[in-house]
């Protein structure tokens, strides 16, 4: 199949960007989104050309470092995937597909494709993680937590921070992903010791990179993981706890 | 580019509200506030619908009563004065977060998406939430011309103060501010369909037992206070009222 591709080139952050046409034939409806990049880029060094720059690890959608916009869409119109996991047979032959890198201030842009995302990394610092004692292992099933609590918690945990819910966000907000790295601690009895001080800690980072929700439910569509927008609700309830609780009391709550 | 948490000292609430999640906390508990006001602002006039007692509008009663709530126990007006100002600061506080939050928006992405955007979830009302409510302020501040302060142009010719049958009746009979009021319902309608859904998620409020509702009482709401109001200033432009 034949796609014409409209991908946003950029040399560096400071240099002025705009979209170039490419049409790539010949490609299987088999190929991933990425590799049907890859083979752009090969035709594209061939030529002497600079290749597209664009992220991408696993390739096996679970490492959230591929996402690109495709068509005005975080990892393209496929719900719950990343762009690595994305074929070529859900488009059209002969589609033309318009390739946008991320678009956030928090995001800032670093070459074609690729934004620095290391925001997210500012986010988990404040809080995204547990104190625990080192030493040997604590026995399996030590601490009982309820089936659906583990699986809720598990349900946030699977968020693999590729910043699609930034990108889908018409107010460039990063609350999805806070709220299910505060989420899938806070669910859990680990977890509680620093509850609040991760809620007020990590919300507040977020909120010096990136804008604030409107709940128009983006995110939670764009999110190769579908992680839901009750994540969010579940930090804005947190986050009010946190400011009114005696933290001198906190166990006994 | 390193984080640094600046813990801004601030009483309590100020810095509280200086959060964006503090803010839509604030935006969700104005919004109910306002939203309890325009019910109860729209069931008070239904009284247009009802007959004269001793040959006065029952409404003009129920204004008068209002002006005078728990008169002769506490000074006349002043119960009404202190629903007004409350009434006012939290109009006050739920357009000052939402610009605040606005401006937060706008800097969270300077750079715009060149490339036409496909929105899944987003609606038109979610989307258009800054609009119809600026529209709606206006309105509103016609709306106090027109009927509270009659003020020209705005109020009919005729207005009078406490005459609120006839002004109400003077006002509709001009079939472009029937118009407009009904237009502005419209949006106020739109504007409950994405708020009253929003303020559960902005509270925390979220269960898998009531999220089912949450949706279908937005609608209701939204189409309640759209119908309840609009068919007030229809009545008298059709003159099934007069």
């Amino acid at each position: 199949m034949k796609v014409n591709l409209q991908v946003w080139r950029q040399e560096g952050p400071e240099a002025a960007g705009a979209f170039k046409t490419y049409e790539v034939d010949k490609i299987s409806e088999e190929m991933s989104f990425l590799e049907m990049l890859d083979i752009l880029n090969e035709q594209l060094v061939n030529k002497g050309e600079e290749p597209i720059a664009f992220d991408h690890d696993c390739r096996e959608g679970i490492c959230g470092t591929c996402g690109v916009m495709i068509n005005g869409q975080p990892h393209g119109p496929q719900l719950g995937t990343a762009t690595c996991q994305l074929h070529m047979r859900k488009f059209d032959d002969g589609a033309t597909l318009v390739v946008e890198p991320w678009r956030a201030t928090g995001f800032p842009l670093v070459r074609d494709l690729i934004v620095d995302r290391s925001a997210f990394d500012r986010i988990i610092e404040g809080g995204g993680y547990i104190s625990v004692d080192t030493g040997s292992a604590p026995d399996a099933n030590l601490t009982p937590i309820p089936k659906m609590v583990a699986d809720t918690a598990f349900d946030a945990a699977a968020c693999i921070g590729c910043g699609a819910c930034v990108a889908a966000c018409p107010n460039g907000a990063a609350n999805l992903f806070t709220a299910a790295k505060i989420s899938h601690l806070n669910l859990l009895p680990q977890g509680q010791a620093e509850r609040w001080s991760r809620t007020e800690n990590m919300v507040e980072i977020m909120e010096e990179y990136f804008g604030s929700c409107t709940n128009h439910g983006e995110c939670e569509k764009a999110c190769p993981k579908s992680i839901s927008i009750d994540f969010i609700a579940m930090m804005n309830s947190d986050y009010v706890k946190a400011k009114f609780k005696n933290r001198r009391l906190v166990a006994q709550s | 580019m390193t984080a640094t948490i600046e813990k801004k000292r601030a009483p309590f609430p100020i810095a509280f509200y200086r959060s964006a999640v503090g803010k839509k906390w604030v935006m969700a508990l104005t919004g109910i506030g306002l939203i309890l006001f325009v019910v109860a602002h729209m069931v008070g006039n239904w009284k247009i619908f009802f007959p004269d007692v001793d040959g006065i509008p029952e409404i003009d009663l129920y204004a008068e009563a209002l002006r005078s709530l728990l008169f002769p126990l506490v000074p006349e007006h002043i119960v009404l004065w202190i629903l007004r100002t409350g009434l006012i600061a939290i109009f006050l506080l739920h357009i000052h977060a939402a610009y605040s939050l606005t401006l937060m928006n706008r800097r969270a992405r300077t750079e715009r998406y060149e490339g036409p955007r496909t929105y899944v979830a987003a609606n038109y009302a979610s989307r258009t939430m800054r609009w119809s409510g600026t529209i709606f302020g206006f309105f509103v501040l016609f709306h106090l011309a027109d009927l509270t302060w009659g003020a020209q142009p705005a109020a009919p010719a005729t207005w009078e103060h406490g005459e609120v049958y006839a002004n109400f009746i003077a006002t509709f009979s001009r079939a472009p501010v029937t118009l407009f009021y009904v237009i502005s319902m419209g949006l106020l309608g739109i504007h409950l369909y994405h708020g009253a859904w929003s303020m559960f998620q902005s509270l925390g409020l979220n269960h898998p037992r009531f999220n089912a509702w949450r949706k279908g009482f937005a609608v209701s709401l939204a189409v309640f206070v759209f119908v309840g109001n609009a068919i007030m200033p229809l009545a008298v432009l059709f003159g099934f009222v007069a």
